[in-house]
């Protein structure tokens, strides 16, 4: 079964561990400035929200790469990007309409969200469960869940 | 590893920043943030020195731990000799700024001398530089935030600024990093002020990196377990904050009251947590809109509030009517309970303010409250306070004194003295409920006897933070004790001072003390830095750096004196709840404590001591 992330908003706090698990497990430091998922703060609001690569079926990214350095990884269905053929030409950066395909100029190569091989490590080190990982073809169980639960109870209160 | 191995020091009065490698000798003894600072700063400033002087330094700090991703790991500390006491000022804050100094690969930046003019620090990595700050000198924290970041077309640059009241020489003065998280207390902003530094601005992209990585991954994920399953900080802080506390303590009969004249307050009810979240008639929403984290916090007690728009505070206001930093269990105290005013949106304004123009608000708060009780009992009238009626329970005389302080202007400059000043000023220093010049905070010494002993002995002045017995003597954390007797309470605040002094020297915020001991942060401490620390190493840790900053004070010219209370919490009774009839014990305790520290009977460490504790 695949799977995919699935980040509810509501639940972040904004502690930035999904940033320090991130980049740990490609970088090997803790740096939220090389973490390929960000949390952005809408500090008016009060409104938190995680944000990294959708894993689109059809991949801007993808599909621009002029060398072929960008490939989908069968098992995770992840786009991956080889830093073996990567030139560094940023044309994916541009393709996203996302933003979330980056360079890094320390490497001189474009980083993004691989889901760490299909276990991913932010996930795994929310504390809220804002960053779920979920069945790719269920990320709107909980939402529909939510909704019918609600719908039940009316028809309930109807019938009683 | 997990030390950054450098320092950057920056001379402000000929413009030059340069690396500098830290003394790992003394990160050995000291272990970071508050002890290490501290270290640095008594051997290189003389205790008498004037702390507005140029001769004063200002040292931002981080702890081994801060930027990795044990929980809470993102503080700082700002240590100097406080404006607001003459005495050693150490405030620690969250947020998102000791992490990003971390990652610009710095333990710690010390600031010396004066700058000519205006300016503030722009670190990029290994890039740092003074910079003109003459466009904003005169702005506020949240404008100078946003400008730096605007100036710089970096969204991601953290900054740790001052407002107006810093400027214009409040002594209450704190520092203020994203947007509103405070080095709060003591007076460091008004420091930092006095040296023409605006603001900090830092973007830090190199990493921190640990000793032993896979041992500290799974120490700092044993301590967010720990954390999780606690009731306080799995539970009750995540919900309702520190405000948690607002009236447990007042039916505890410990919530200093209208100046401290009572010990509980008819209105807390009104501006307690459970108000914060409930829903008003007129829109349908709260005070509260959500909770917030630090930086790798798994607690996330922080408020975030919204004012209710037609409130008289921010109806005319537009840019008040957001949401920002909410109150804190502190600043609802100070704010309400010590002024006597229960409107919760008009103390959320207070605190916005606070944030706005850096002020702390335990301070701001608790001299309001003073100069109610000198308005109220004739010392002042509006001729003083340029027509203000500042009676107790005035909402619109809190708010309007509080934006007066942030601009420094009119009474605002007589009340950004602080309480002890303004009470000297106006004929009655026994109004000021201080110690060594700082307000105290929002557990009155009479319903919890530990506190007064905290309060007399504290090294900043007068706080909670140094050794917050409430844990045990309300909230049974470690041991519960009878918060009405005096008995264990000296050893109870030591072995509290100790613990607490390493932790605030870790890079580790003090709240996961409700459910952590030291057993739980040695491992992690241990697996991320070199040398061993077990929980016996940080407590000679703790008491070293206790001792430290006492020597300090009494080089400074503090004596055993200064170890007391206002003569209202040790001679007029509590009037109502279950303390009623009682003062506080000190002198009952104080003996006691400096035996167990093994100093004289006046207070002084005897040279056995200083060679106990390796200094």
């Amino acid at each position: 079964m695949q799977r995919s992330l699935h980040i509810v908003p509501e639940l972040c706090t904004g502690c930035l561990q999904c940033e320090m698990a991130c980049s740990y497990d490609n970088e090997g430091v803790f740096n939220p400035a090389k973490s390929r998922i960000k949390v952005f703060n809408f500090h008016d609001q009060g409104r938190f929200v995680p944000y990294t690569c959708t894993q689109c079926a059809e991949a801007w990214c993808m599909m621009a790469c002029p060398v072929d350095a960008i490939s989908v990884d069968a098992a995770t269905g992840a786009k991956v990007v080889s830093d073996v053929l990567c030139v560094g030409c940023k044309v994916c950066t541009i393709a996203c309409p996302f933003g979330t395909v980056n360079y890094n100029s320390t490497s001189g190569k474009v980083i993004k969200c691989d889901l760490c091989e299909g276990d991913p490590e932010c996930a795994k080190a929310c504390p809220t469960s804002a960053i779920q990982w979920v069945d790719a073809n269920w990320t709107g169980l909980d939402r529909m869940r939510t909704w019918a639960a609600k719908t039940d109870a009316g028809t309930q209160a109807t019938a009683h | 590893m997990s030390w950054t191995r450098t320092i950057l020091r920056v001379d402000l009065t000929n413009g030059t920043c340069a690396p500098e490698p830290l003394n790992m000798g003394w990160a050995m003894k000291y272990l970071g943030q508050r002890g290490l600072a501290t270290k640095y700063f008594v051997e290189e400033t003389d205790p008498k020195v004037d702390p507005l002087s140029p001769d004063n330094k200002m040292i931002m700090a981080t702890g081994p731990l801060t930027g990795t991703c044990a929980s809470t790991a993102g503080r700082y500390s700002v240590i100097t000799k406080g404006a607001l006491t003459g005495a050693i000022a150490c405030s620690n804050s969250g947020g998102f700024f000791g992490n990003e100094m971390k990652n610009a690969g710095y333990d710690m930046i010390i600031f010396e001398g004066r700058a000519p003019n205006p300016v503030y620090l722009l670190i990029q990595n290994d890039d740092a530089r003074l910079l003109d700050a003459s466009e904003f000198w005169g702005k506020s924290v949240w404008d100078t935030e946003e400008g730096i970041k605007a100036k710089h077309q970096d969204p991601l640059i953290r900054v740790a600024s001052i407002g107006v009241s810093g400027e214009k020489g409040c002594k209450f003065a704190c520092v203020v990093n994203d947007m509103h998280r405070a080095a709060g207390r003591s007076g460091v902003g008004t420091v930092m002020g006095s040296k023409n530094l605006k603001a900090v601005a830092i973007r830090g992209t190199l990493g921190v990196a640990v000793d032993d990585a896979p041992r500290f991954l799974a120490a700092a994920d044993a301590g967010k377990k720990v954390l999780a399953d606690n009731a306080v900080t799995g539970q009750g802080l995540p919900t309702f904050g520190t405000q948690v506390l607002m009236n447990v303590i007042n039916e505890t009969g410990a919530l200093p009251t209208r100046n401290s004249r009572e010990v509980q307050f008819d209105g807390a009810k009104d501006i307690s947590a459970e108000a914060m979240a409930e829903k008003r008639v007129s829109d349908g929403k709260a005070n509260l809109i959500t909770n917030a984290a630090c930086f790798a916090c798994t607690i996330a007690c922080g408020r975030v509030s919204a004012i209710e728009r037609t409130h008289y505070t921010v109806a005319e206001r537009p840019q008040y009517q957001v949401a920002s930093g909410g109150l804190e269990y502190e600043a609802a105290w100070a704010l309400g309970a010590a002024t006597g005013v229960n409107d919760l949106d008009a103390l959320t304004f207070a605190n916005f303010i606070c944030n706005e123009q850096g002020m702390d608000p335990i301070s701001l708060g608790a001299t309001v409250g003073a100069a109610m009780e000198l308005f109220e009992s004739g010392a002042i009238g509006t001729a003083e306070t340029g027509g203000i009626e500042l009676r107790f329970g005035s909402a619109e005389a809190l708010t309007q004194v509080t934006e007066l302080v942030g601009l420094g202007e009119g009474f605002g400059v007589d009340v950004g003295l602080g309480s002890k000043r303004l009470c000297e000023k106006y004929g009655n220093p026994d109004l000021s409920m201080t110690v060594k010049g700082q307000e105290f905070p929002a557990y009155d010494p009479r319903g919890i006897q530990g506190m007064g002993l905290t309060y007399a002995t504290a090294n900043r002045g007068a706080c909670h933070l140094r050794s917050y017995t409430v844990a045990s003597e309300i909230l049974g954390v470690p041991e519960k004790t009878d918060p009405l007797t005096t008995d264990g309470k000296a050893a109870l605040v030591k072995a509290f001072q100790d613990a607490t002094a390493a932790v605030d020297s870790s890079g580790l915020c003090v709240f996961t003390t409700f459910a952590w001991t030291l057993d739980d942060i040695a491992p992690q401490i241990d697996a991320a830095c070199e040398g061993s620390w077990s929980t016996d190493t940080l407590l000679e840790v703790g008491e070293r750096i206790w001792t430290l900053e006492r020597q300090y004070n009494l080089d400074a010219g503090f004596t055993g004196k200064d170890d007391s209370l206002p003569k209202r919490l040790l001679k007029d009774a509590a009037k109502t709840g279950p303390a009623k009839g009682l003062v506080n014990g000190l002198d009952k305790m104080l003996p006691e404590y400096y035996q167990l520290r093994g100093w004289t009977a006046d207070g002084v460490p005897t040279n056995e001591t200083l060679q106990r504790v390796a200094l």
